[in-house]
């Protein structure tokens, strides 16, 4: 089967001063698939995810999206053309109302030119979006400020910021870190929605067990250097990967 | 018997905006209040005052620009000590438009705003990206350094400055061109803010990495508020440079950065209103306090001390708040 690529990375190397957070990395993400990213604490996965949206800058290496370099541009425009990201800490608009947080995704270029909408428009949209990720409509949760929400609802908001962007690949980082099981269950099918809607998703998780339920593919990482690609259960009985999870025997 | 202060959010649906506003008095004197008295106010008082505080009332009106100024810059994530800047360049552009070329006043104002704001945004341009302390430390200095500038190479009259500008038609004018403006600017530039323009403005403030994250250049955004603040900032100096009929270093001086942070400060930041309510208090008791001579500036500060320790928050946040929550006091249980 030939797949289409569409996020690849090349060589791809960052250091902070004398710590070299990524080494030589290389991985493909192919389109409609989810990517599992996992590894230690410490691992360089949200250096990945920085260096993919260039929130960080590369120190070398190269990173295309669909077939063009996108190492050079600064992070509205490659959120602009098509990938967006969640935080791991979440850090929502405190005093706003939960919906009128979304505002602002919406009115970005990219939303605007895909979704259109004139001012007050835009509260019915964010609503709906909402509505799609676990916001009852008939409660008053999307009304409330995000600043008294529970953790639950902060992730969903901030899966419903990203998205209002309109996507081709999402990247979410720790998702579901800090959810209980019960959250978590409700929170895979609408990642699975998005999946079926052909958007590509890269998944950064500390949660194996939830996250090789979903993951087509999945590589680990430790200190920086990639160990592992593949399958998610081939991966997990790899002795590297066995060696970094576990540690080694003495 | 313990009693402890309750407070209750009100309900969402039950806040004014909607016909619920004429449910009870209550919802119609707070919807109307804030709207009526400003514009009502500022219209009559020039024709029931003298000459003298007239001119006072003047100088409210232009504290009261430079503090929406302000707080429009406050509120995309950039505290200026510098509105001096604002104020200052505005004032020499009309001032050289006046003294070399007689352009006449109705011209040269709003050419010494539109070309203010652009002058002042390119010389911030530069330090956009420093965030906090760091920008302001540079908005309060380039002032300070355009005043040397001007004394060390006598351009623009140098120390003497530049007098003889013609003066707008009549006080009524004055008083009236600043007014319209400046309520113009209130309400204009409040609406904004509540737009979705204004909450991503907003939203720069709180978490820009959130706002970029969005896909939005945050740049650009900053630029655009520093060009709103900053014409509104020239506009103020423009105007008063027809009004004193003279443009000199004092309008880079300190009073003109400071003043309008204390009066955001006293009416409570982010909402414009809060900004124009302090220059309504601070200036008239500014002048009122100069019988006590020397003592003046030792009473005004106890008043600004005071009033800091007794509402933080600010006068119009704090009416907000009572408003938008019930408070009762109930018996503390054992």
């Amino acid at each position: 089967m030939n797949q289409v690529k569409i996020l690849e990375a090349i060589k791809i190397n960052k250091n902070f001063g004398g710590v070299q957070a990524v080494k030589n990395i290389s991985f493909e993400v192919n389109k409609g698939e989810l990517l599992g990213v996992i590894g230690p604490n410490g691992s360089g996965k949200t250096t990945l995810v920085n260096l993919i949206t260039q929130f960080v800058r590369l120190s070398s290496g190269s990173i295309k999206f669909k077939g063009k370099k996108i190492d050079h541009l600064p992070p509205h425009k490659i959120i602009g053309l098509g990938i967006s990201r969640t935080f791991q800490m979440v850090r929502p608009f405190y005093k706003l109302p939960a919906y009128k947080n979304m505002i602002i995704p919406l009115y970005s270029p990219r939303a605007r030119s895909l979704l259109g909408g004139k001012y007050g428009d835009r509260d019915a949209m964010a609503l709906d979006l909402l509505e799609e990720v676990g916001f009852e409509r008939d409660s008053f949760v999307a009304y409330k400020p995000a600043g008294v929400l529970p953790q639950g609802y902060l992730k969903r908001l901030e899966l419903a910021k990203a998205i209002s962007l309109q996507p081709d690949l999402m990247i979410l980082d720790e998702l579901f870190s800090g959810l209980s099981l019960a959250e978590v269950a409700s929170i895979v099918p609408i990642v699975e929605k998005l999946l079926q809607k052909g958007i590509s998703i890269i998944m950064i998780e500390h949660r194996l067990k939830e996250l090789f339920k979903i993951a087509d593919r999945v590589i680990v990482l430790n200190y920086g250097e990639k160990i592992a690609d593949g399958v998610a259960q081939d991966v997990m009985e790899s002795e590297a990967v066995k060696n970094a999870y576990l540690g080694t025997e003495a | 018997m313990k009693k402890r202060k309750e407070r209750i959010d009100r309900g969402i649906k039950a806040r004014s905006g909607d016909i619920f506003a004429l449910s009870s008095y209550r919802e119609m004197i707070y919807l109307s209040t804030p709207r009526l008295v400003p514009i009502i106010g500022f219209l009559i008082l020039p024709l029931i005052l003298g000459i003298y505080w007239q001119k006072v009332l003047l100088s409210v009106a232009v504290f009261a620009l430079l503090a929406i100024s302000w707080d429009i810059l406050a509120q995309t994530g950039m505290v200026s000590l510098g509105q001096a800047l604002f104020f200052g360049v505005g004032a020499y552009i009309t001032g050289a438009l006046n003294h070399y070329w007689g352009v006449p006043p109705f011209i040269s104002i709003p050419i010494a705003t539109i070309m203010g704001g652009i002058i002042c945004t390119l010389m911030l341009l530069p330090v956009l990206r420093l965030r906090g302390i760091y920008f302001s430390m540079v908005t309060m200095i380039i002032p300070l350094m355009l005043v040397r500038v001007i004394e060390a190479t006598k351009i623009f009259g140098g120390t003497e400055g530049l007098t003889g500008m013609t003066p707008l038609p009549s006080r009524w004018v004055e008083v009236y061109l600043v007014i319209g403006i400046m309520l113009i600017c209130l309400f204009g530039f409040r609406r904004m803010l509540d737009s979705d323009y204004g909450l991503v403005l907003r939203g720069i403030c709180d978490n820009d990495r959130s706002v970029t994250n969005a896909g939005i250049n945050i740049y650009w955004y900053k630029t655009q508020a520093l060009f709103i603040a900053s014409s509104i900032g020239a506009f103020a100096g423009a105007v008063m440079t027809h009004v004193y009929m003279f443009v000199g270093m004092p309008v880079f001086a300190l009073d003109y950065s400071m003043f309008p942070i204390a009066a955001v400060v006293v009416g409570g930041p982010g909402t414009l209103a809060g900004a124009t309510l302090g220059a309504c208090l601070l200036v008239p008791l500014s002048e009122a306090l100069r019988g006590f001579g020397g003592l003046r500036i030792v009473f005004y500060g106890i008043f600004l001390v005071v009033f800091t320790v007794a509402i933080p928050e600010g006068i119009f946040p704090y009416i907000q708040r009572k408003y938008n929550q019930f408070e009762r006091w109930v018996e503390v249980d054992k």
